[in-house]
């Protein structure tokens, strides 16, 4: 790790290096374009993976605090049932509030699915009652088993049922993103050993020149491995500057993962760790096929 | 210095050079000759660990060539001085870049006086910033020198040093080699050119070798 990082260091420092190999050839621009791309890519990825977490943390945050009572029972009990429930919540240690929905909301819940004329009144729904519990929780099969004493017509909704799924397919959302960013990363190495690859071939007579005179593997795989790396950062910038003007026009704050991509406050400083990232991947990349080459010359 | 024991080297199937046993003592001076394709450069690659031999040992400085690891075989190299026929020159890199290569490579800081002396001594302290594909054969046959000597290496190969110059630029490259020599230098000139030989015993007590059916031996008063 220690030497890695020195590594790195003398690679900034080291210019000599670098002159020995001849300056362009298409490989500069195949890396630069490359590690742009991928890192514009990537800052997509990142959005995706970060407003997935968002969105999960949200929903669960939501709905583990909530649940709702459903009181199902004859018309002329109903509301006697529902106001044993109120009583029995007003005793539960953990719940911070509960009311009885109005007709008025449960029509607004109904509306999406049969339009805003429902006469809620000549149907036979049941009443439903929002709970919500403070920071301890409350104990919901102790709930349960009162409930069932106090109003036999009344059922728990904890709201895991809704939840866990949701949860877990944004927990799903967020792990693909962050397996997209490794994938792009993975490509990126791929793409940059290739040019890499390229340019140590087109470059064998300069490495030959340079073992001749007594230069070791590590000073040439340094000439290669600082213009790679120094064209991937460049690319990875302007990768970055695109993604985070891309990802600027992008809805924000929305409750879904399309309309929430945008980074909000802090996460905005994210994105910033992919050039350097995109520069180790390339360091780590032509280093390899550097040595790998030169270990089969003489 | 530079030691052969029964080498041999084959390539293609073929045997290039065989039972070769010599030793080039420090600050001697040999010649080597032999027809085009005898395995004169065969032999220098052998001498500074571009080939490594089939058969036989090679000892460098002491120590046995192919027990080297590749840095070692580096540092080497910084110990000897070649001029290759082709000068092999980085043709991006103006003349003085190319002359200091051994020292960038090496790490080493380069002063500017002594880089100056060093053109000025082989004649072209005019063209330090030309680059390689404007010089001559003779321009380019000196820049190859200087760029051998720089590291102030113990020996100096030089592999048909002559081969693209006119015979006054010849003596003057040879007057350069002898020069080296009397600083001490091991120095093995592999060249085809006899009035050259010739002319370098006048000057310098030299050995001559000659590569005769893949083998080498001393040439005697038939030269």
């Amino acid at each position: 790790m220690t030497g890695g990082l020195r590594r790195l260091g003398r690679l900034a420092s080291e210019r000599a290096a670098d002159r020995v190999v001849p300056p362009a050839g298409h490989t500069a621009w195949l890396t630069t374009f490359t590690a742009g791309a991928m890192v514009f890519l990537a800052v997509f990825a990142l959005a995706l993976s970060l407003a997935a977490g968002r969105l999960a943390d949200r929903w669960s945050d939501a709905l583990a605090r909530t649940a709702t009572i459903r009181v199902s029972a004859p018309a002329d009990q109903l509301d006697l049932q529902a106001r044993a429930v109120l009583d029995v919540l007003s005793t539960t240690p953990g719940i911070e509030s509960a009311r009885a929905m109005t007709d008025a909301e449960q029509r607004a819940l109904l509306e999406p699915w049969f339009g805003p004329d429902l006469p809620v009144d000549t149907l036979p729904l049941p009443r439903l009652i929002a709970v919500t519990e403070d920071a301890e929780g409350y104990d919901a099969e102790g709930l349960r088993q009162r409930l069932a004493a106090e109003a036999p017509g009344a059922v728990l909704d904890d709201h895991g049922r809704w939840r866990e799924p949701l949860v877990a397919a944004a927990g799903r959302l967020r792990t693909l993103g962050l397996l997209a960013i490794l994938l792009i990363g993975g490509a990126m190495a791929a793409m940059i050993t290739l040019a890499a690859n390229a340019s140590l071939a087109s470059n064998a007579q300069v490495i030959r020149v340079l073992r001749l005179v007594g230069a070791r593997d590590a000073y040439i795989a340094r000439a290669f491995v600082r213009r790679f790396t120094l064209r991937a950062l460049a690319g990875a910038a302007a990768g970055l500057a695109a993604g985070l003007a891309a990802v600027l026009v992008l809805p924000g704050g929305g409750d879904s993962v399309l309309t929430g991509l945008r980074f909000e406050r802090a996460e905005w400083l994210w994105p910033f760790v992919l050039p350097p990232l995109a520069g180790l991947v390339a360091f780590v990349a032509t280093r390899m096929a550097a040595l790998a080459t030169l270990r089969g010359l003489t | 210095m530079i030691a052969f024991d029964n080498v041999a080297y084959s390539y293609g199937g073929g045997e290039l050079l065989s039972e070769v046993t010599l030793r080039l003592a420090p600050g001697s001076f040999h010649f080597l000759t032999g027809p085009s394709g005898a395995g004169k450069s065969t032999f220098l690659k052998l001498c500074y660990a571009e080939l490594l031999p089939t058969a036989g040992r090679v000892t460098l400085f002491d120590r046995e060539v192919r027990a080297l690891a590749r840095d070692d075989v580096a540092r080497m190299r910084r110990r000897v001085g070649v001029v290759h026929q082709d000068c092999q020159f980085l043709d991006h890199l103006p003349l003085a870049a190319n002359v200091m290569l051994p020292l960038t490579v090496a790490g080493r800081a380069s002063d500017a006086k002594d880089l100056t002396d060093l053109l000025g001594w082989v004649g072209l302290g005019a063209l330090a910033g030309a680059l390689p594909p404007s010089l001559s054969g003779g321009e380019r046959q000196r820049a190859a020198l200087a760029r051998a000597v720089i590291m102030s290496p113990d020996v100096l190969l030089a592999d048909e040093p002559t081969g693209n110059l006119d015979w006054d630029m010849s003596l003057r490259l040879l007057a350069l080699l002898v020069e080296l020599n009397r600083m001490g230098k091991t120095v093995l000139v592999a060249t085809h050119d006899l009035n050259l030989i010739r002319t370098a015993k006048a000057q310098v007590a030299a050995r001559v070798l000659r590569i005769r059916n893949r083998r080498i031996q001393l040439a005697g008063a038939d030269l």
